[in-house]
């Protein structure tokens, strides 16, 4: 029997409620706010630098510049205190204060990188810069979408890594190649192929692919809860990005 | 972290969304549908070599209420054994707890999207007819449908009609006897009575289920109690009418029990049967879907319908047009005879 099956029956596919870093930035454990501004962080730093470079084409130090300027922000004005749940997605409510932001640069020429007592760390631009060839030169009046389509490329991005993480940690590391050839390659193997290339039957394909895409998708939950404003943006989120309705 | 194409994000995306099978006899095909329960996907049953409809709910269910919903529906189907009835084959219980049956997958078109590839009036009022068969049918084992609607009618290839998605059907009384269920290993008997206490939810009075522009207004105020087979007539005039008009009843004017507004061209009979059907009283409508069936074969056949008296004169034509080669040889006969009287006088 693969060992997938000898799983405990969860009852649920969806993760328990976790704070969103909207809750954990207002929180007065300087703990918790720190881990909140890292998730910020970690999750907006992709898009926000491919949008300023390719949506309000600025040269790569320009846009180097103004990417960490806008998070110093997020961490130092704590500017997420004026971000009202309910109104207006988490998303779009960070890409308005961008626009803002890089709209008034050219008339506020003095750029500090400050960080309100947060460490940002090292960002690898250099490696987005070798993926913006990739990308179509995006319309200038589309600019929410090209956002949106961004940070949703970024976001699955750090799911998968997790994931990879997750399944090296937990010996599943088979589970995460057949994840990765068959849901993340272009080619499309299919389950016989890799039944063959991995030897082993049609059925433990199925099964270990099952197990990844289940963990996937409860990363996925776990991580969108994290960075949506409440309850009923998490929802929304959950259908636009997975086709999934969540209780 | 990698860099993502469009092309993988999608498929991240289907693949978060997919449903796990695993613990299953099944094989995912694809979705091939979305109801307001839950959805649709195509599957393989390895066993049988065969291809069939696998509908689960869309989240796992904490309340209980739309499960029970669900093998409520799947109980209505094996008890509804009809050629006009999508059949259940089976019903079971994914890993993560939600429940699920596999039916007949149909190959067709929807209602809706059949009357837009050109039939005639007598193709629909065949279909129309064959539909209002299966749902009588349906009334005789007691059981409403209350979502009747083209999206939710099934036209084969030969004109062969099935009635779908029976999620919010109401079972007049209380049944002596309860269908049995086959379950798969997953979903014992004990599993799924435990998530559907009573095994037949009941709609609360007040609750609306439905659709607009189908529905009838007893069932749009939400009295639920007061529903009888005449809320099931209301849909189908309604669906007579989108046959007619080819447009939704709601569109045409009919979202409560206001009259569609028609096009050219429809025949009297027929609009007057589907407002008969549509009528705000239940007590004015047909007393059932065999009744409207009748009227509609009657229409067929020539003769005239119950809901659209005609006069003297239009029954006067009606009996010269469906007698009128007998009348045309009385009269050239009458002619005939009246020229040899006239070329015998005198």
């Amino acid at each position: 029997m693969d060992e997938t099956t000898r799983m405990p029956r969860t009852g649920s596919p969806f993760p328990p409620t976790r704070a969103s870093v909207v809750q954990g930035v207002r929180s007065d454990d300087p703990e918790t706010r720190k881990r909140a501004y890292t998730t910020l962080v970690e999750s907006y730093w992709r898009p926000v630098y491919t949008y300023v470079r390719l949506q309000w084409r600025r040269d790569a130090e320009q846009a180097q510049d103004l990417t960490q300027e806008f998070l110093a922000r997020v961490v130092e004005k704590e500017f997420l205190g004026t971000y009202e749940p309910g109104r207006s997605r988490l998303r779009t409510f960070v890409r308005t204060c961008l626009d803002r932001l890089v709209q008034n640069a050219d008339r506020d020429a003095r750029r500090l990188k400050r960080g309100g007592g947060f460490e940002i760390r090292s960002l690898d631009f250099g490696s987005v810069e070798g993926e913006l060839s990739r990308l179509d030169p995006p319309d200038p009046n589309q600019g929410e979408a090209f956002f949106e389509r961004e940070w949703i490329r970024g976001f699955f991005g750090s799911v998968v890594e997790e994931l990879r993480l997750e399944c090296e940690e937990s010996g599943k590391q088979i589970h995460f190649q057949l994840f990765e050839r068959y849901d993340l390659e272009e080619a499309g193997a299919t389950y016989e192929s890799l039944a063959r290339d991995f030897e082993l039957s049609s059925n433990d394909v199925t099964n270990r692919l099952a197990y990844a895409r289940r963990t996937f998708r409860r990363i996925a939950l776990e991580r969108l809860r994290t960075l949506t404003g409440d309850e009923a943006e998490f929802r929304a989120e959950a259908r636009t990005l997975l086709g999934v309705d969540v209780s | 972290m990698r860099w993502l194409s469009d092309r993988t994000v999608e498929r991240l995306r289907a693949a978060g969304s997919e449903i796990d099978l695993t613990h299953t006899r099944y094989r995912l095909i694809e979705p091939i549908g979305r109801g307001g329960m839950g959805t649709v996907y195509l599957v393989e049953d390895p066993a049988l070599d065969r291809r069939v409809a696998l509908k689960v709910l869309d989240l796992p269910d904490a309340g209980g209420e739309l499960t029970a919903r669900l093998i409520q529906e799947a109980r209505v189907l094996a008890r509804l054994e009809h050629p006009g009835i999508v059949p259940v084959h089976d019903v079971g219980e994914l890993e993560d707890g939600r429940v699920f049956y596999t039916m007949k997958f149909v190959r067709g078109d929807r209602l809706d999207r059949w009357v837009r590839s050109g039939v005639s009036l007598r193709q629909r009022l065949v279909v129309f007819r064959r539909l209002c068969e299966a749902v009588a049918f349906a009334h005789a084992q007691r059981v409403l449908h209350r979502d009747l609607k083209p999206q939710n009618i099934m036209v084969g290839a030969f004109g062969e009609v099935l009635v779908m998605d029976w999620g919010v059907a109401k079972i007049l009384r209380n049944l002596d006897e309860e269908p049995t269920l086959r379950m798969t290993p997953e979903a014992s008997p004990e599993s799924l009575s435990a998530r559907s206490p009573g095994a037949s939810p009941q709609t609360r009075h007040g609750t609306v289920l439905g659709t607009p522009g189908y529905m009838p207004p007893e069932q749009a105020r939400g009295e639920s109690a007061q529903l009888d087979e005449r809320a099931d007539v209301y849909a189908l005039g309604a669906v007579l009418a989108f046959l007619l008009g080819g447009r939704a009843a709601a569109e045409m004017g009919a979202r409560s029990a206001s009259k569609p507004r028609w096009g050219r061209g429809v025949p009297r009979a027929l609009r007057a049967v589907a407002e008969m059907a549509m009528r705000a009283e239940p007590a004015e409508r047909y007393r059932g879907a065999d009744e409207l069936a009748a009227e509609v074969d009657r229409f067929l056949e020539g003769r005239p319908v119950m809901a659209h008296p005609e006069s003297i004169l239009l029954r006067a034509g009606r009996f010269l047009w469906k007698h009128r080669i007998a009348v045309i040889l009385l009269l050239v006969y009458a002619i005939v005879r009246a020229l040899v009287l006239l070329a015998e006088r005198p």
